[in-house]
């Protein structure tokens, strides 16, 4: 009760301020709160791989869990030393992720640059052929898929007179099996024709007034002012190459020919007591797409950011 | 005679195909021809070892009457989408929504939180059936003793948990992208009336992020539609084909069985491919009917 002649509307509105603060404060709290929360949570389960990857086999569910004593280097001299499949998993899975990258990048840049710049038959229902089959699950094509990388859609080919057609590569249990059908992307064409589309025209008009044909002013001009965007793709594309499982856990069979994922995979099925060899080696598949994405960072949030903006 | 005129026509046609067709081919193989061969699959029955018999409608029929799809596989991929969706929706929202205040560190949590979702699907699933053996890290810091990945009742929850954990990163830095569209102004003129942090959430991003939203309730659907990385690793269905999912079982059917049904898995995978069609339409009608403008 303001019974007191001493309170002024002034102090009223003090203590309105002050209200305001404190409300201020407990929210930023909470904010806090919530950050460091959910930041422990993301940082746990790697946090406890890396402890346990220094520990002995034996150890592998013991305590200490926070440090890694006794600390021994044990389970990395296993997969650089001893167990020679690993680093060949390694390469493999390096190989098929630059070539998957470079190509698919290539193959949707030149499509996206066609799509946005060049007028050519059937380019309308081509292109909304592309946006429906972004919309597609790619479970549904997984088994035609398979049988065109290997034995052929139809048993012993086509044949027209004594023409045979073969309707599969064959190439099961080959890195291009993995390669082939990922150099081909709906949304990396989609992507790069909105990115061209919105790109200004003059520079390549100006090469063309000085007599440089359309490809030497793709090649020349285009590619490299648009190497932002394909970077952007670039390691969108690697990231998924490189943690890909389902496909070519379908298409490779032979160990020493698997990707990390799948070996890390097949080790575990087959030593299942190595633990910890398992966790060192998930390391192994981890701190390189870790490394590239703090060095790129800026490029991996556009390229998250830009699938939802685009689409809304 | 062409005139110069249809030349340049021409030649730029050759041109637009000359840049297209490295991807054209590329992808009318493997989406084109591969989506009409499984529609054309789906009425067959074939087991790579005798060529595709026809039987028309057959194929769906099985599936339908298969007991393993009707009572394990179509209600926990259901169920699996109605709680994971929600959950990870609501989770990276409010995430994105506390990354947007003014506050410090922001840079650094961005990344920790984005870390999940860099560490690849098999990784983490090795990762989590260890963190969760009955020995493991998860028992020991909780002083529980579950067996929780060979339990009926707890598998299922964990991998719902492990999906929750790792794109809850990515969705946030989607929300977070879209939370940087809405013009400050709004939430200044809001802090004038006198609206706090939580009146500010409910009454202005909720309803200016609807179609970020809707972007990202679509591709959660879809993705966990088509659950299997995490499934195949930690638990392969089981234990009792409580984890058995719809994509599970298209695989399980198509490679891994003893007796090789690529037929009716393909006549799965068409179904799955309009149960995701029908719900995404749906989620699209219930989330842009819900409020006036859904414009952008």
């Amino acid at each position: 009760m303001t019974t007191t002649p001493t309170t002024t509307p002034d102090s009223g509105f003090g203590w309105f301020l002050f209200f305001v603060r404190i409300r201020q404060t407990v929210f930023k709290i909470i904010f806090y709160a919530i950050l460091i929360a959910w930041a422990l949570f993301s940082i746990a389960p790697l946090y406890f791989t890396l402890v346990f990857s220094f520990k002995p086999v034996v150890d592998a569910y013991a305590p200490p869990i926070w440090w890694p004593t006794p600390f021994t280097l044990d389970n990395y001299q296993t997969i650089l030393g001893t167990f020679d499949l690993f680093p060949r998993w390694v390469v493999n899975s390096i190989n098929i992720s630059l070539v998957v990258t470079l190509l698919r990048v290539l193959f949707c840049a030149m499509a996206g640059y066609a799509f946005a710049r060049i007028e050519f038959p059937l380019k309308k229902i081509l292109f909304n052929v592309l946006l429906v089959s972004m919309m597609m699950p790619g479970i549904v094509t997984l088994i035609p898929s398979f049988l065109i990388i290997g034995p052929g859609l139809v048993r012993g080919g086509l044949t027209l007179g004594d023409l045979a057609i073969p309707t599969g590569f064959g190439l099961l249990d080959s890195h291009w099996a993995v390669i082939l059908p990922g150099v081909a992307d709906a949304f990396g064409v989609f992507m790069m024709t909105q990115f061209y589309k919105s790109f200004p025209r003059e520079l390549e008009e100006a090469a063309v007034m000085d007599g440089s044909g359309r490809w030497s002013t793709f090649f020349r001009i285009v590619l490299p002012i648009s190497q932002t965007q394909l970077l952007t793709l670039g390691l969108l594309t690697f990231q998924g190459a490189w943690n890909n499982f389902l496909w070519p856990l379908i298409v490779l069979r032979s160990p020493e020919n698997f990707t990390l994922p799948i070996g890390l995979q097949w080790f575990r099925g087959e030593y299942y007591t190595l633990y910890s060899v398992v966790l060192a080696g998930s390391l192994f598949n981890t701190l390189p797409i870790l490394i590239i994405f703090f060095i790129f960072q800026r490029y991996f949030i556009r390229s998250v950011a830009s699938t939802g903006s685009k689409e809304g | 005679m062409i005139s110069a005129g249809r030349r340049r026509k021409l030649s730029e046609a050759i041109d637009g195909y000359l840049f297209i067709s490295p991807w054209l081919i590329i992808f009318a193989i493997f989406s084109v021809i591969s989506l009409g061969y499984a529609v054309y699959l789906s009425f067959t029955s074939y087991n790579l070892l005798r060529p595709p018999e026809w039987h028309g409608l057959e194929g769906y029929q099985r599936v339908l009457n298969d007991e393993l799809f009707m009572t394990k596989a179509l209600p926990n991929t259901f169920k699996f989408v109605l709680i994971v969706v929600p959950i990870q929706t609501a989770l990276s929202l409010v995430l994105a929504f506390t990354m947007d205040q003014k506050l410090r560190y922001r840079r650094f949590f961005r990344t920790v939180f984005y870390l999940p979702s860099v560490t690849s699907s098999v990784v983490i699933s090795l990762i989590f059936v260890w963190l969760f053996a009955p020995q493991g890290i998860f028992n020991q810091i909780t002083g529980l003793t579950n067996n929780w990945l060979n339990d009926p009742a707890t598998a299922f929850y964990v991998i719902m948990g492990l999906n929750i954990f790792t794109t809850a990163g990515t969705l946030m830095l989607i929300f977070l992208a879209g939370l940087q569209d809405i013009s400050s102004t709004i939430y200044e003129a809001s802090e004038i009336d006198g609206a706090n942090a939580v009146q500010k959430f409910f009454y202005i991003t909720i309803p200016m992020l609807r179609p970020v939203i809707f972007f990202v309730v679509t591709v959660g659907v879809i993705g966990c539609f088509q659950v299997f990385d995490q499934i195949f690793i930690m638990t392969a269905g089981g234990p009792l084909d409580s984890t058995t999912t719809i994509t599970y079982l298209i695989y399980k059917w198509a490679f891994r069985d003893t007796t090789i049904k690529m037929g009716q898995a393909a006549s799965l995978a068409v179904i799955l491919t309009f149960i995701i069609l029908v719900v995404t339409l749906l989620q699209r009608r219930v989330i842009e009917g819900s409020g006036s403008s859904a414009e952008r």
